[in-house]
């Protein structure tokens, strides 16, 4: 019975616009999916926005001394930058020295030197670390690291390099464990899958005919990857860095755990210190609103953003070439 | 003394001109190749004579390209592949494992199918081998380099571009660097899989007359698709067939009377 209600109705279906269908719900998600990718470009405005205009009474209070002012006293009310933004460039940058060679190596391993039945194991593992979250790092680092560190590493690097000039101020003072070394050797393995999967990604993408006509004119496995691969790849090599480089600066969590938590400059790599994201994390709870301190807070959130906006657009630009043509 | 001469003066000039018949430079011997458990190759059997040509032809899939990988060993990149019997070089068979394999793809040099300019500079493209072998002064590699690109008919043309880089030579100049870049290092056997199949038929002249100017001093193994090519450049011709050697013979004999039927099919594009 219900069979014969319901077959008139498709049979003229043809010579009308199927339900549903119309010029209308085209329009309509058309327009919702484009407004979500600009609002994307909004977001970002915004956020940049905000942060200027939020940090605006730090810049008007003290010029562009901010940036290299090394006073934070929320007593006298003056607050400077350059204490935090030398952490963040220091750490950053020791990380990087740590993580490059290390994620060459993985890279190198992956796509050269490990059979194929490791090659997919160890690559996912590479890229698991990346999903870690932050706050785990900063517990292993307390709770790990930072004895190691205090116990074994520091007193043995300070006993060695005593006397001899530069290394010994460079690896000075009381071995409490946290300080800038422990923070960078944190981001290090935070930025080590970053790297190292930018890495593998652009060695594969070497055809295997240069390879091997490489290795026909007598090359050794080292001697491919430095005359062939790495020539062939620098640039997108040296974008996946950039990549580790944009995480490095703006991790917090981890960092806020191991760094010491110093306001001042410290010389040596043992020394206590604060990144920019490690001191808006610390201070951010007291900071009134409408303060000076908040407004400095700000300021230095848009000088972190501006720099990682910029070290990871460079990072793009340098790895379209290879991994999007 | 100069770079050319020397070669000439190498060892085993004086007595193969002195035979009429040339001695095996490479003797293969009841050769098996394997991809994993797939045979590309049966029981091959075969002598690539001292200074002359060796053409392999034969369809697509018949194993001429793998029987080169195996003759340098390249299979060895890859896990999976392995060679069985014998491919004897001066009494030693190269598929042993305590063989130095650089040395020996230093001995055997090997040009592509496609042109593989190495990134950097034309000259650097020819030292880049040399170095890797040998020590020379500047003006010996200066001299190293002028004498390859003269040899692979290409020093006139790039003779005042060599720091320019490689990669914005023509194609036809691309494969003649690889050519120089191969006999640079000065091996004792070159390797040629397919090398004009990417050239225009200009480019594939000069390459094909490069050959023949080539065997007066190095063995030459060249595999084709073109058996025009195949008569025009080699004096000895294989024809291989589902991974076997069906026949192997003087390129002239091959093309006109060969004994096998399956080679004669072949030959006048009955199939393949």
């Amino acid at each position: 019975m219900s069979q014969a209600v319901i077959t008139p109705a498709i049979a003229p279906a043809p010579s009308r616009p199927r339900p549903g269908t119309s010029r209308l719900g085209d329009r309509v998600f058309a327009g919702m999916a484009g407004g979500a990718g600009i609002f994307v470009l909004v977001l970002l405005g915004a956020i940049i926005v905000m942060l200027f205009i939020g940090g605006l009474p730090a810049f008007r209070a003290f010029g562009p001394g901010f940036l290299v002012s090394t006073d934070w006293d929320p007593v006298r009310q003056v607050f400077g930058a350059a204490v935090p933004i030398y952490g963040t460039v220091v750490t950053s940058l020791l990380a990087l020295i740590l993580a490059v060679p290390l994620a060459f190596g993985i890279a190198y391993t992956l796509t050269e030197l490990a059979p194929m039945w490791l090659r997919r194991p160890v690559g996912t593992a590479v890229e698991l670390l990346a999903a870690i979250p932050s706050i785990i790092y900063g517990m292993w680092g307390f709770f790990v690291i930072v004895p190691i560190m205090s116990q074994h590493l520091q007193p043995a690097v300070i006993d060695t390099f005593d006397g001899i000039p530069v290394l010994q101020d460079l690896f000075a003072g009381p071995p409490f464990g946290t300080g800038l070394l422990t923070a960078a050797l944190i981001l290090a393995v935070m930025v080590i899958p970053f790297i190292a999967a930018t890495m593998r990604d652009v060695f594969l993408t070497v055809p295997a005919v240069y390879k091997e006509s490489a290795y026909g004119v007598g090359c050794t496995t080292w001697e491919v990857m430095r005359s062939i691969v790495l020539p062939y790849t620098r640039t997108s090599v040296v974008g996946g860095v950039m990549l580790g480089l944009g995480r490095a600066l703006g991790e917090t969590m981890a960092v806020t755990f191991v760094i010491g938590n110093s306001d001042r400059i410290a010389t040596s790599l043992f020394g206590p210190g604060n990144t920019i994201s490690s001191l808006v994390a610390l201070e951010f709870p007291e900071s009134p609103a409408g303060s000076l301190k908040l407004a400095s807070l700000l300021a230095l959130g848009f000088i972190l953003f501006v720099i990682a906006f910029i070290v990871l657009a460079i990072s793009r630009l340098l790895l379209r070439p290879r991994l999007h043509a | 003394m100069s770079v050319t001469a020397r070669q000439a003066d190498q060892p085993g000039s004086a007595s193969a001109a002195a035979m009429p018949q040339p001695a095996a430079r490479i003797a293969i011997r009841n050769l098996d190749f394997f991809y994993g458990s797939n045979q590309a190759l049966k029981h091959i059997t075969l002598d690539l004579p001292e200074r002359q040509v060796t053409g392999m032809i034969g369809p697509s899939g018949c194993g001429k390209s793998t029987l080169l990988r195996v003759l340098n060993r390249m299979y060895d990149l890859y896990p999976g592949q392995r060679a069985a019997g014998e491919v004897l070089m001066d009494g030693e068979n190269i598929l042993d494992a305590d063989v130095d394999i650089n040395r020996l793809r230093s001995r055997i040099g090997m040009v592509f199918q496609k042109p593989t300019p190495f990134p950097m500079s034309v000259y650097d493209n020819i030292a880049f081998g040399v170095k890797l072998h040998e020590r020379l002064s500047k003006s010996d590699m200066d001299e190293r380099v002028e004498w390859s690109l003269a040899r692979a008919a290409l020093w006139g043309e790039v003779k005042d571009r060599l720091s320019g880089p490689a990669m914005g030579l023509s194609g036809g100049q691309q494969q003649r660097l690889c050519i120089a870049r191969t006999i640079a290092v000065r091996p004792e056997v070159i390797l040629l899989d397919e090398p004009t199949s990417a050239l225009d038929p200009i480019s594939t002249l000069k390459v094909e007359e490069l050959i023949d100017e080539l065997k007066r001093d190095f063995t030459i193994a060249v595999v084709t698709h073109n058996m025009q090519q195949a008569a025009r450049c080699a004096d000895r011709v294989a024809f291989f067939y589902l991974g076997e050697m069906v026949e192997v013979g003087d390129a002239v004999q091959m093309f006109t009377a060969p004994k096998q039927r399956r080679t004669q099919e072949y030959i006048t594009g009955r199939f393949g």
